[in-house]
């Protein structure tokens, strides 16, 4: 039996631009307001796209599965996990990365120690951006809850929370 | 701002802390991990590197097969006959090959590396490799003895036996007014730090012939060092050590990254090329180290108080296929196993075995956790047995300062363990949430409440003799424009090294933190100042940072007077003018405290300088239709000395809470022939933010004298408590004597 440890066929990164290939897709899409216009093949995924063909390497690989969170970006207003996305999908979209939110912003994040190691939370802070502009969905869902699909293994969650609380500016609700 | 501290002994925090130095890059995405950088300068012309591993957990490699349709004269592979050194990666028994030598010892075991420059191309060729291998009889069982044919080690498979002896416990078991006897156990623990491991290398030409230099994601970087000195023969001049901007560790990038630093050099020394290594994370869960899983018997003679008469303890490590580590994590979870309290007959013994796993390493706590999971229990269990208050049994036997240990370490420093306690009790609400729980359960159909408590220590520093032998120093250069530099071995990896270091010399230099620099630890540049483990970093490698300042101040200053703030400032300027060009530095090399004495022959003496202490209390629900157990609220007491920086000492306990949280109730390992089977986010289960409650942090401030900036250490303490508490509240809320953990629903449901 053959043995390589990468099982996921969804793991094949492309670091190499393909076009040119037979059967690569020619697509536009809005990145961070700008027209992108680029060949992809079928299988390559957003998450190489951005990192390693657009230089934009501030959406990370936690784990190439969607559970992570760490390779979030903003498809058409909503979050989502590149890591998932075939390229050619987001034809005509949206696009919107870590690298389009102001570093300026974020000093309620910093302050709260809502990062440690750093390498959850662009995606973390694309989940949270997210969550700002549309905080009518704190009416439904608490910030504990929505923050869930991002793993973060160093803060235990309360310094994301805290700085979000802190960014949103809606009063500390608990603990003293 | 907010207030940290909940007010335990009267310290409010006023002015804002100093913020993390790369907060706002790693916020804003701007941070560079060594994957996230393009293939330019020291990378042009970069080729990626796998590795083929093996397939099967013990045998003989018959063949290995490279798969046909590949071209392989375009690809760089390296077997173990390219290594020019010794075969063996560098650390306490360097039994551990850099790739199998015609023989494996676990699943996943590096076998072969390859390298190309297409990395889709690279995957597709290392899927095709075939390694044939004549399967032996694995151990895959540590508790149990092994078969004739499974010995691989000895004559018994023992990696360590180790035995700490106080008083006489039999005689006193003779006397006893009861006996409690318990075993527990604990599973493995994987890091999932969120960046996978990353390593590159490439050549470069010095002084003294070529130079092979590695950088990445790494702990320790004088570890990587020595492993490539040895296994490439080479000396310090001639391999070199950079640390890349590194994502998460919790222990699990101090040892492994050595294997990967080796890898790496391989392939680039083999290609003459520049070579990265990116884990995946299926091969980062399935390849490197994890927590060692444990079995701890206790029996314990107790007076009809719950006062602890005899501790007779035994402690099992899983080992793993090699030594590495194991060792050094037995001795510090057998010196941990007595918890922090006081008991005249105490006897432990413990051993680490061998077996076909991945070899187990370091992870947060260091064996701790898992010895103090079963002190905690059984303390709770004693109290049961006895029908007494599992905090009374606790009170009646905190250690109290002149007290001493079970290696008969006199404990000193002043903290009031029983302070600490009725504090933790106050600030969680303990009998409110208590009284509630208890009414809850009488109206509720089927969720049950409870709430557990846990007190613990831990030892920060390297054990015994380590720090001794460790002998680590700190460099302070001293630049023309009058800023200094901190030049030390340890690693920012999240928890705030490179904040705290500055904080720490500008304070000790009378400086403003603008004028302090923080060298990117790299062996060209920094002196050994110990590996980035054992919470050691703050207070013994922050001391040695504040002494070498003072050497720096003293050189300066006048009769020996030394020299701070603007003064030194302009005296080193002066110092530059008349010295162009040359160095000026100020240096430091560990020495104990006074009176620091341990004999690591018989484990007995000071096991480390100095405990931190802490309290803890899990408020937990448990779902008796689904078994499911949830923690409502936790608090965390730590006393660490002197808070250097509330935020990221917060953040530590916090995030040590969480982690422990998951390895206590979700974070389950599926083993198959050794190897770990459920190797992905998708299936090892990690908490969310949704799964954990706000984790309530009190500090007890008492300054440690001999710790920089008075501190001791923060980064483990916050793992030792957490699984025994919830445990114990879940046998508060529904009787379940549960002494397993990870507690899953799987697990609880038959006890309930
Ligand atoms: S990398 Fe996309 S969810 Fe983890
Ligand atoms: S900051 Fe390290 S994983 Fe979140």
């Amino acid at each position: 039996m053959g043995f390589a440890i990468s099982q996921s066929s969804m793991n094949d990164q492309a670091p190499q631009p393909s076009a040119g290939r037979n059967g690569t897709l020619a697509i536009r899409f809005t990145l961070n307001g700008r027209e992108v216009a680029i060949a992809v093949d079928p299988t390559e995924r957003l998450l190489d796209t951005l990192r390693y063909r657009l230089n934009l390497p501030g959406s990370k690989e936690g784990c190439g599965e969607g559970e992570c969170g760490a390779c979030t970006v903003i498809i058409d207003d909503l979050p989502a996990n590149s890591c998932l996305v075939p390229t050619f999908q987001v034809r005509g979209c949206n696009v919107r990365t870590i690298e389009s939110i102001p570093p300026s912003s974020l000093q309620p994040m910093l302050e709260s120690g809502a990062t440690q190691c750093g390498a959850c939370t662009p995606g973390v802070v694309v989940t949270a951006n997210w969550i700002k502009e549309h905080s009518g969905v704190l009416a439904s869902h608490t910030m504990r809850a929505l923050m869930a699909g991002n793993l973060c293994r160093c803060t235990g969650y309360d310094g994301i929370i805290d700085g979000l609380e802190n960014w949103i500016g809606t009063p500390r609700g608990g603990r003293p | 701002m907010r207030v940290l501290f909940r007010n335990c002994f009267s310290i409010r925090i006023k002015p804002l802390p100093m913020q993390r130095l790369e907060g706002l890059s790693k916020l804003s995405g701007a941070e560079r991990y060594l994957d996230d950088e393009p293939l330019e300068g020291s990378l042009k012309g970069c080729l990626w590197g796998m590795t083929v591993r093996s397939p099967i957990s013990r045998g003989t490699i018959k063949r290995i097969v490279y798969g046909a349709g590949f071209d392989w004269s375009t690809f760089v592979v390296v077997e173990p006959a390219d290594i020019p050194g010794p075969n063996e990666t560098y650390l306490i028994e360097n039994d551990q090959p850099v790739l199998a030598p015609g023989y494996v010892r676990h699943m996943h075991e590096a076998v072969a590396l390859i390298a190309h420059e297409d990395r889709n191309l690279l995957r597709r060729a290392v899927s095709s490799v075939r390694v044939e291998v004549e399967a032996e009889p694995p151990v895959l069982d540590f508790r149990v003895a092994p078969h004739a044919d499974q010995i691989q080690r000895g004559s018994d498979n023992l990696i360590k036996k180790l035995q700490i002896k106080k008083g006489d416990v039999h005689a006193a078991f003779a006397n006893a007014f009861k006996i409690v006897e318990g075993e527990y156990e604990t599973g493995a623990q994987e890091h999932v730090y969120i960046e996978n491991n990353a390593m590159s290398a490439w050549i470069e030409n010095g002084a003294n012939g070529d130079v092979v230099v590695v950088r990445g994601s790494m702990q320790c970087p004088y570890y990587v060092l020595n492993a490539l000195k040895h296994a490439l023969k080479r000396d310090e001049t001639r391999v070199r050590v950079i640390q890349a901007p590194t994502g998460g560790g919790f222990g699990g990038k101090e040892d492994y990254p050595s294997t990967i630093a080796l890898h790496a050099a391989l392939l680039a020394m083999k290609a003459r090329r520049p070579v990265k290594i990116i884990y995946d994370r299926s091969e980062d869960m399935a390849a490197t180290t994890k927590r060692h899983p444990s079995l701890v018997r206790h029996k314990t003679a107790v007076d009809k108080n719950g006062k602890l008469l005899a501790q007779q303890i035994e402690v099992i490590l899983d080992g793993g296929a090699y030594v590495t580590l194991s060792p050094v994590v037995l001795s510090r979870g057998i010196i941990h196993a007595a918890g922090p309290y006081t008991c005249e007959n105490v006897l432990i013994e413990g051993k680490a075995v061998l077996t076909n796993s991945v070899p187990y390493g370091a992870f947060r706590g260091f064996g701790a956790p898992q010895t103090i999971f079963a002190c905690e229990r059984h303390m709770d269990r004693i109290a049961r047995a006895l029908g007494l208050d599992p905090i009374e049994v606790r009170r009646i036997n905190l250690l109290k300062d002149g007290q001493t240990t079970s290696t008969q370490q006199t404990i000193s420093g002043g903290t009031d363990r029983h302070a600490l306690l009725n504090e933790t009790l106050r600030v969680s609400e303990y009998d409110k949430h208590k009284h509630e729980s208890e009414a809850f359960n009488k109206t509720h159909p089927y969720l049950r409440r409870g709430i557990g408590i846990a007190t613990v220590l831990h030892g920060a520093g390297f054990t015994g003799n380590g720090e001794v032998y460790l002998n680590s120093k700190v460099d302070v250069g001293a630049n023309p424009d009058g800023k200094i530099e901190v030049l030390a071995a340890s690693t920012e990896m999240g928890q705030g090294t490179n904040t705290v270091f500055t904080k720490i010399a500008a304070d000790a230099a009378g400086y403003d933190t603008a004028d302090v620099l923080v060298c990117v630890p790299d062996t060209f540049r920094v002196p050994n100042s110990g590996p980035t483990v054992a919470s050691r970093t703050v207070m013994v490698v922050g001391k040695l940072v504040e002494r070498a300042i003072d050497d720096l101040a003293v050189q300066l200053g006048q009769n020996g007077k030394p020299l701070r703030g603007p003064s030194l400032k302009k005296a080193i300027t002066a110092w530059h003018a008349k010295n162009p060009g040359k160095e000026l530095k100020g240096r430091a090399t560990y020495t104990p405290p006074p009176n620091v004495k341990f004999d690591d022959k018989h484990y007995v003496g000071d096991a480390y300088a100095t405990f931190a202490w802490g309290a803890c209390v899990a408020h937990v629900e448990v779902d008796l239709r689904t078994a499911a157990v949830r923690v409502l609220d936790f608090t965390a007491m730590q006393d660490i000395g002197k808070v250097i920086n509330p935020v990221l000492a917060k953040g530590q306990v916090q995030g040590g809470v969480v982690q422990a949280i998951g390895w206590a109730l979700t974070e389950e390992f599926k083993f198959k022939d050794g190897g770990m089977l459920n190797n992905t986010l998708t299936n090892y289960i990690i908490p969310t933010s949704d799964d954990v409650p706000p984790i309530r942090v009190v500090f007890h401030e008492n300054p440690y004298p001999f710790g920089g900036g008075g501190a001791k250490g923060v980064g483990e303490l916050p793992m030792d408590g957490p699984a025994p508490a919830i445990l114990n509240a879940v046998a508060h809320a529904t009787g379940a004597d549960a002494r397993a953990i990870p507690l899953t629903p799987e697990h609880l449901l038959p006890l309930l």
